[in-house]
């Protein structure tokens, strides 16, 4: 298949590319951008006139629920829905039933997604068993099955000591390790951010240092191993106020946040809806604020959705007795589109954290627009909009952002020179 | 960009009058006040040797707890009854794996069975405004406890023994001592005393027993009971649940006692026709003293004889409420 793009602003903020112009793709990559090579002939033409040609969006947290959650959500719904968002690669998390912390569950995974061909798969293995904290998974056989890097979520370790070993094992093998820094006991019972809104709604509150008391350890902890790790889904200023210091002193950690936690805040639990019940929780306008600025001067590198698609039901409870999480991949791009609107970053920089940066701090083959790469590419109409929910393919609608009208549209997403979305 | 809220308050119908009763946060003083003027013409009721009148004849009225309860379940079903309602009570008790499943088929299946009101307790905060939102919005909900937010009709009788006993809220130093962090009671009455005027709200307790943030509800955070009591005119003591001694919120019972229990030589410090209340059950020893609880300032009993009037006041307001909005959708339908 031979595929040309015509006319459209391609950017790819890596090469510092920024212009418009066209692309021509073969056999799953880019050949050549500008004039079309000697004797190309495409068997399709993509009129992108209007349209930002990048790099399809690197995502580091898509729950597919599958297997064992596909009431939640399947691999083909939620890569589908991927797609929607513009995204190309995904990284899914362990929290699977049975977990993921075998070959035969990983390889179970790639091939239902290679199936569903709509976005490339790269799993996260489960770095104990179990995610119990106690006893190490088997690293080297998941790696050799596809897993890109090891996380516990938001499971602890049972102690410290074993967490540090599990670091330096990890390191021996130069394996990347993903936190999701909270210290089991401080967040214990808590549902929502410790502050005045939970306070006021009597909700059992997570305090700021639930998320700083665990960061701060796993810093030393990854000093001392020297093991590659990435930081994710911080919610607090002075959580990256950590991870900044922890890279001005030659630290080499990557960081990323939850798209929602640039726009939402704990204020929005002032009814009790269970749409805002996530985990780790939804701080203050100051936390916020802390966050976004984080993205912009980049010691937060990426941004990703954490989807976390729910049944009907999970949701249908008073707010403590939910489940956590929000359905949001298929928003990416409209929705991180905002922080362009709202004048926090300038395009090229977002897609940059929505790709290159996801992509580097995990070692993806993902995120660049050059010649001789994967032809992974987003369309999208800038100046168009979306009418969040006017389709919906996530088999969760837990999403509180439906209904609004978000900047931008998705036009074509592509994996492989393959069209997987348009729009 | 923030969520999207430009729904009518939840609780009130399209004129404003309550079609639940969920908490106090965001209504008016005049509706506070509405309450406990239509409190007050009940407490004559029950004076009556016929304790009753016909406003809820024909509607049925259904206790659902599914948390204990003694003083609050028997209140309203006294007050349902006094006003002619049909009652129901039921206690279910929690499975707490399938809680929001429970509550879900449990009001649905009553609701199927045309009840008219919900009175419901429940542990999860939000629970009423759950039930009232998605589970039954056309049968009147009627919060009676929900987790730590708010326990409505709680601090509308303790506004309404206030007033009978200080005449108003315009001059009064009110102060709350005990567990704020757990406690609904205080919740809903710091709520009621800011809307209704008071100046000056103090709460007293330890640092582990208050909420972040307590400042936002206009209160002032003391202490030290000796400084907290100078010259109030209401002191508002709350329960102490024997199992905050446990994670190290308190170290003992005693030691509680010894810094904000309330005896007789601390109250001394307070006004001198200062009142002293308790929602109950009261521990004796251990947040009052028995002295302060059986002596002349206490008005814990009346709050109790109090609590019928404004859950009668409470429940026919907001069926009258509910009522008018359900004939006036039907009107809009046709």
């Amino acid at each position: 298949m031979k595929l040309s793009i015509l006319g459209a602003r391609v950017i790819d903020p890596c090469s510092k590319l920024d212009q418009v112009t066209d692309l021509h793709l073969e056999a799953g990559k880019i050949i050549a951008i500008g004039a079309a090579p000697a004797g190309f002939t495409p068997t399709q033409t993509i009129e992108a006139k209007g349209l930002v040609a990048a790099p399809g969006l690197v995502d580091l947290n898509v729950a597919l629920r599958e297997p064992g959650y596909s009431r939640k959500g399947t691999i083909a719904s939620e890569t589908r829905a991927a797609a929607a968002g513009g995204v190309t690669s995904l990284c899914c998390p362990p929290q699977t039933k049975p977990v993921l912390d075998t070959s035969a569950v990983t390889e179970l995974i790639l091939d239902r997604a290679r199936e569903a061909g709509n976005c490339k798969v790269f799993p996260i293995g489960a770095l104990s068993k179990g995610l119990e904290g106690e006893q190490l998974a088997e690293l080297i056989a998941l790696r050799d099955a596809g897993c890109v890097a090891f996380g516990n979520g938001l499971s602890s370790f049972t102690n410290t000591r074993t967490l540090c070993r599990a670091l330096e094992y990890a390191a021996t093998f130069d394996l990347t390790v993903i936190f999701h820094s909270q210290d089991r006991d401080l967040a214990e019972g808590g549902i929502a951010h410790d502050g005045p809104m939970a306070a006021f709604r009597g909700l059992p509150g997570i305090p700021e240092t639930a998320e700083t008391v665990a960061l701060a350890r796993d810093l030393l902890l990854v000093e001392q191993s020297g093991v590659r790790a990435h930081f994710s889904q911080l919610t607090s200023a002075r959580g990256v106020a950590l991870i900044a210091q922890a890279q001005a002193r030659g630290l080499r950690v990557t960081a990323d946040v939850a798209l929602y936690q640039l726009i939402l805040t704990d204020e929005a639990l002032v009814d009790f809806s269970s749409l805002y019940h996530v985990q780790p929780p939804l701080r203050t306008r100051a936390d916020r604020d802390g966050l976004r600025e984080a993205v912009k001067s980049g010691v937060v590198q990426a941004i990703s959705s954490h989807h976390q698609p729910h049944e009907r039901d999970a949701k249908l409870a008073p707010f403590g007795a939910t489940e956590p999480g929000m359905s949001s991949v298929e928003l990416l791009l409209p929705l991180a589109m905002t922080l362009v609107e709202d004048g926090l970053l300038d395009l090229p920089t977002l897609l940059a954290r929505l790709g290159a940066g996801p992509a580097d701090a995990l070692r993806l083959p993902a995120g660049r627009l050059a010649v001789g790469c994967a032809a992974d590419l987003v369309l999208f109409d800038p100046t168009a909009s979306t009418v969040a929910g006017e389709k919906w393919l996530s088999k969760g609608d837990n999403c509180p952002f439906l209904g609004h009208c978000l900047p931008s549209a998705v036009r074509y997403t592509l994996v492989d020179g393959r069209i997987s979305y348009e729009g | 960009m923030t969520p999207i809220d430009a729904k009518r308050p939840l609780q009130l119908n399209d004129q404003g009058q309550l079609r639940h009763f969920l908490s106090l946060d965001g209504l008016r003083r005049e509706l506070l006040t509405e309450i406990l003027d239509t409190a007050d013409s009940f407490l004559e009721v029950g004076a009556r040797a016929v304790k009753k009148v016909p406003l809820l004849r024909g509607k049925t009225v259904c206790n659902v707890f599914f948390e204990n309860s003694t003083r609050t379940r028997t209140t309203f079903e006294m007050a349902a009854q006094r006003l002619s309602a049909d009652v129901i009570t039921l206690n279910v008790s929690t499975s707490s794996a399938s809680k929001g499943e429970t509550l879900l088929d449990t009001l649905r299946n009553l609701e199927a069975m045309a009840a008219d009101m919900f009175v419901v307790r429940h542990g999860d905060s939000g629970a009423a405004h759950f039930i009232a939102e998605h589970v039954c919005p056309q049968v009147a909900i009627i919060n009676g406890g929900d987790g730590r937010h708010a326990h409505p009709t709680q601090g509308m009788l303790d506004m309404l023994t206030i007033r009978r006993h200080k005449g108003g809220f315009e001059n009064l130093s009110v102060a709350i001592v005990g567990d704020i962090l757990h406690s609904r009671v205080a919740r809903s009455n710091m709520i009621a005393l800011k809307t209704l005027g008071c100046p000056d709200i103090r709460v007293i307790a330890p640092k582990t027993l208050l909420p972040i943030g307590i400042e936002q509800y206009g209160v002032k955070v003391y202490t030290d009971m000796t400084e907290g009591l100078k010259d109030v005119d209401v002191v508002i003591m709350l329960r102490l649940q024997r199992e905050r001694m446990s994670g190290g919120l308190l170290p003992s019972e005693g030691e509680f006692y010894r810094l904000f229990g309330l005896t007789t030589a601390r109250l001394a410090g307070a006004k001198p026709d200062c009142i002293v209340m308790h929602p109950g059950p009261i521990n004796r020893g251990v947040e009052i003293e028995s002295a302060v609880a059986d002596g002349p300032h206490s008005v814990i009993l009346n709050q109790v004889t109090y609590g019928i009037a404004v859950r009668m006041a409470v429940l026919s307001m907001t069926m009258s409420g509910q009522t008018a909005q359900r004939q006036f959708e039907q009107e809009n339908a046709q």
